[in-house]
């Protein structure tokens, strides 16, 4: 984004184990800067673990991970932002304190932190909800402010944990949208983990479907659906029936 | 929380301050009736049986009591009062400060935390002689037994609060830049505070015990010293005005410490967690 390396992933020779268990077998792939990858996967696949793997949380038992040149956990827990799929919002501040939590987490004075994260609401459909508590918001509205809050880490890379799983269909549908116009307000390298093939096709530039454990990957499908078209069409596209068989038949 | 049947399904002629005291009534009410019933069976059993005064008062003579000496009552009040807060307010410095190491060192917490709950085991009341040979005849003995009795509670809360926060969180600052001071002061110390909350009010619950058996222990003033002058004196009536003020402080403190609660972390109690819509 700024001057620095490029916001490439490059995932080799990834190996995960934990005591006797294996957990992600070798594992290969590159993501490209501003790129969206989808991971699909049964549970327990190992993804979310994948996703700890790339943000530094945790270090992986074999290979390397590498975001531009930032190859060791810590270089790289300072390019990743992580969304997790419960909004783990604080019910003790307001969702635009909660938006600007990285700033603060910077040392940036909270007048300060709040007053540069009020924009975003307005800008991403959540004006006149930023003095609201959490608890006042309904599932949608806590995912968009986990998202903003994640946006306003002003990070290369997002790593996307299975974030609207805890929503209804029909919301979800809603904040996939949402998503999708988000980013591409915002381009991040992108890396989604979902186990709702529909969310993985629709949101990403390309999806990989892992096996189950150990996780591995069986397939990567190209997809990349044209963002001005409404969901609907997209989902209900021949196209879109196509690359959802292969995925499903992979994930059997 | 209580109740789905609100009354707000009797129609708008309900004010909101009459609500408010419709749910006063059905919280408090009980328990006032309760006692009012308790105190009117007392009263009425005393003067069937005809007990005396010196053995068992009733609360009419409880009450004159507590009139008659109202001076002196007022002054071993103020006395207890006084020992109750700082020694409380020492507990809840030291509490909330040694749970916060114990916390943050994993080695200090191995070392000291089992020796804090065998500590536990010792009777404090068997300790408070020694103290005021150690300490002198001064306040300082019933600071430290009210702090002994009250800390316990406030250091395990803390450090409970302090470590049962969701790794998730942790996990999803740490992508947020947060330091480990930034953790502490922003998840898991606000995340804490219910817990510390509930050891807070456990603690208040002892604190004015705590001073009484100070006193006991060697004093010139307060409510424990006035009891046991009145029981020499085979004064009941005015031992059971004694208690029933120590019991009063013990109330205001605890009412005080929920008080504040409310006041500092109002989040906790419209259901911190899961998107449970909230009902103002």
């Amino acid at each position: 984004m700024d001057g620095r390396s490029t916001s490439e992933v490059q995932i080799r020779g990834v190996r995960q184990r934990f005591g006797e268990l294996l957990a992600i077998d070798t594992t290969d792939f590159t993501v490209a800067a501003h790129e969206r990858l989808a991971i699909v996967g049964p549970s327990g696949c190992g993804k979310s673990t994948l996703l700890f793997a790339i943000a530094g949380l945790i270090k992986p038992s074999e290979g390397s991970i590498e975001i531009g040149d930032s190859q060791t956990p810590r270089e790289r827990l300072r390019r990743c932002a992580l969304m997790p799929q419960k909004d783990l919002l604080f019910p003790w501040r307001s969702a635009l304190d909660n938006a600007a939590l990285a700033l603060e987490n910077r040392g940036i004075r909270r007048q300060e932190a709040r007053r540069r994260a009020r924009p975003l609401f307005e800008r991403f459909g959540l004006g006149e909800f930023e003095d609201r508590s959490p608890a006042e918001l309904s599932g949608g509205m806590r995912q968009r402010v986990a998202f903003l809050r994640t946006l306003m880490a002003e990070k290369d890379v997002l790593l996307l944990d299975e974030p609207f799983a805890a929503l209804d269909s029909i919301t979800r549908g809603q904040m996939q949208e949402w998503l999708l116009g988000a980013l591409d307000a915002e381009p991040r390298t992108v890396v989604l983990v979902t186990h709702d093939v529909d969310e993985a096709l629709v949101l990403s530039h390309r999806v990989v479907v892992f096996s189950a454990r150990p996780g591995r990957i069986v397939l990567t499908l190209k997809t990349g659906f044209a963002h001005d078209v409404p969901r609907r069409e997209i989902v209900t596209s021949p196209a879109f029936a196509r690359l959802k068989e292969e995925a499903l038949e992979a994930l059997e | 929380m209580i109740g789905v049947e609100s009354p707000a399904v009797r129609g708008p002629r309900w004010t909101a301050a009459r609500r408010r005291t419709a749910g006063l009534v059905r919280t408090y009410g009980p328990a006032a009736i309760l006692v009012i019933a308790g105190i009117a069976l007392w009263e009425g059993l005393i003067r069937l049986l005809d007990v005396p005064d010196y053995l068992w008062p009733a609360p009419s003579v409880i009450v004159q009591s507590m009139a008659d000496d109202a001076d002196v009552l007022r002054s071993a009040t103020w006395v207890t009062l006084k020992e109750v807060l700082l020694g409380f307010a020492i507990a809840i410095v030291a509490g909330l400060l040694v749970g916060v190491i114990l916390h943050v060192s994993p080695t200090i917490r191995r070392a000291v935390y089992p020796i804090l709950i065998g500590s536990q085991s010792i009777p404090t009341v068997v300790l408070a002689p020694v103290l005021v040979l150690v300490m002198g005849f001064n306040i300082g003995p019933k600071l430290a037994i009210i702090a002994l009795f009250t800390f316990f509670p406030i250091v395990v809360n803390t450090v409970d609060g302090l470590g049962a926060v969701d790794r998730d969180y942790v996990r999803m600052m740490l992508t947020l830049d947060a330091s480990r001071w930034g953790i502490f002061r922003r998840v898991e110390f606000p995340a804490a505070l219910p817990l510390i909350f509930s050891g807070v009010r456990i603690g208040a619950t002892y604190a004015a015990i705590g001073a009484v058996f100070g006193e006991w222990a060697g004093s010139d003033a307060g409510l424990g010293y006035e009891m046991l002058q009145a029981q020499g004196r085979l004064d009941t009536p005015q031992v059971f005005s004694a208690v029933i003020l120590v019991t009063l402080i013990a109330v205001v403190l605890f009412a005080v410490v929920s008080v504040i609660e409310r006041l500092t972390i109002p989040w906790a109690r419209a259901g911190s967690t899961a998107g449970g819509a909230s009902m103002e």
